[in-house]
């Protein structure tokens, strides 16, 4: 089970898309998942044959949890019974479908590690009862016995305690979204020390750019000035790479994809940031067009699982409620949030020339470990170049 | 058709496009994208499934004419 956002513990396996013995290409969904931000599609990572489901649907699993057991083709089939060699060797023939972070297999070699621990039967239905987690017990002579599951049970106190919050936000998702949110947001602040740009930027040449272009298009192939503000912004992000990436392990890591995360409110509360994959290879029609069919599969909650973990940079738009300026709040790792105001008739002086045009408050917000001023002040300046010549945004 | 036929024809559309609203709460005079938070994508939708079904293109430069249900029923009655 892949970790699908920072603050994830688990997920209910709901159907395989797939059966032991199918192929599977690298990317393919496989399985979907219920979550708090609703039903998330599982990529597998690793072109494979399905050896072996290891979960029934309806399951609840926890991050880090094997769910199958994929094998290159050409390999033998993987003998049922764990071997008996190190721990590393069944890794290396069959992958197992899980997420790109680390966090997870450490979760995975455990588990792979406590089938080969022998464990008594009494000791193991005692365990259950108990709720004492058997991964954490040393054995004795390579065996886990029941006096050492009832020693370790005065100490698991709060293993049941565990199983009843999970429950409490398996029925009710929403919770579950506002205390991952929460979480994420109360992190960022504790860890994030933020600087905060704001420049006020002249959107007339572009909306007029915009105008003419969409006359001549049909309705359903119209741009909206989102998707060109959208577009404006991984551009600047492919000249000034250093706010694209993580702060991970106190370093600063540049991305060279451009992953941004688009914040979509969903009306009834809560906030899905999915990733816009691979937006640097992204002409203006395709940014438009992903972003449209993104916003489609959040809000009917069909995204995959790349998508929520991948994000590389925030993008904030909260021009559609009339709001000026966003002062966004970084999503950790990532080193920046991007905000966009709503596009309103101001006042606009050039040379001594007072005149009315169309103006858009873009704001930066970003981690001042990883970046200074200069570097932020560098992406708003670049993202106004690109919006005073809309015609590099094709 | 009557201005009461295309009301609904555009309050079928808008719960097709965002089906978490449900018909009461779309008031007559109410801008319909800041009173029922239609970002910019779910309106040209919905524009464009109206388009489909009236066969009416709505120009940009017209957006002010359609901000309401009220605006946006006389709007395609003019033009049918």
């Amino acid at each position: 089970m892949p970790s699908l956002g920072a603050d994830m513990e688990s997920a209910i396996l709901m159907e395989w898309l797939v059966k032991e013995g199918d192929s599977v290409k690298k990317n393919q969904v496989v399985a979907e998942v219920e979550t708090s931000k609703g039903v998330i599609e599982i990529e597998v990572f690793e072109d494979g044959i399905v050896d072996k489901l290891l979960v029934e649907p309806e399951t609840e699993c926890k991050v880090g949890m094997p769910l199958a057991l994929i094998r290159s083709e050409g390999e033998n089939v993987v003998k049922e019974e764990p071997k008996t060699e190190s721990i590393s060797e069944p890794r290396e023939e069959t992958s197992k479908v899980e997420s790109a972070e680390k966090e997870p297999i450490v979760h995975e070699q455990k588990i792979v590690q406590e089938e080969r621990v022998k464990i008594s039967p009494a000791a193991r239905k005692r365990a259950e009862e108990l709720g004492v987690d058997l991964n954490k017990l040393t054995p004795k002579d390579g065996v886990i016995q029941l006096n050492q599951v009832e020693d370790a049970s005065s100490s698991a106190v709060k293993a049941p305690l565990h199983v009843e919050k999970k429950e409490e936000v398996k029925s009710s998702p929403k919770d579950g979204m506002r205390q991952a949110i929460a979480a994420a947001m109360s992190r960022s602040n504790a860890e994030i020390p933020h600087y905060y740009l704001s420049t006020s930027i002249n959107m007339t040449p572009s909306l007029a750019y915009l105008e003419e272009l969409n006359k001549q298009r049909s309705i359903k192939d119209r741009i909206l000035p989102v998707a060109m503000l959208i577009r404006a912004v991984v551009l600047s992000l492919v000249e000034v790479p250093e706010l694209n990436g993580f702060w991970q392990e106190n370093e600063h890591q540049i991305s060279k994809e451009i992953h941004p995360g688009i914040a979509i409110a969903l009306r009834k509360g809560g906030l899905i940031t999915p990733a816009l994959l691979d937006a640097q290879d992204m002409s203006l029609n395709d940014t438009m067009n992903s972003i449209s069919d993104l916003i489609t599969r959040t809000r009917s909650g069909k995204l995959r699982g790349s998508e929520m973990t991948k994000q590389t940079i925030t993008i904030t738009n909260l021009g559609d409620l009339g709001v000026e300026s966003v002062y966004g709040v970084i999503y950790p790792p990532q080193l920046a949030v991007v905000g966009l105001g709503a596009i309103m008739d101001k006042p606009w002086a050039e040379g001594d020339a007072l005149s009315v045009r169309k103006v858009l408050q873009a704001t930066l917000a970003g981690d001042h470990r990883a970046t200074d001023g200069r570097t932020g002040a560098l992406f708003l300046d670049r993202l106004n170049k690109f919006l005073q010549n809309p015609e590099g945004l094709l | 058709m009557t201005k009461d036929e295309i009301k609904n024809v555009i309050i079928k559309q808008i719960l097709e496009i965002a089906p978490d609203i449900t018909a009461d709460e779309i008031a007559a005079d109410a801008n319909i994208q800041r009173s029922l938070e239609i970002d910019s994508f779910d309106f040209l939708k919905i524009l464009t499934a109206l388009n489909e079904e009236l066969e009416v293109e709505v120009p940009e430069s017209d957006y002010s004419e359609v901000a309401t249900l009220e605006k946006m029923a006389d709007y395609f009655l003019k033009r049918l």
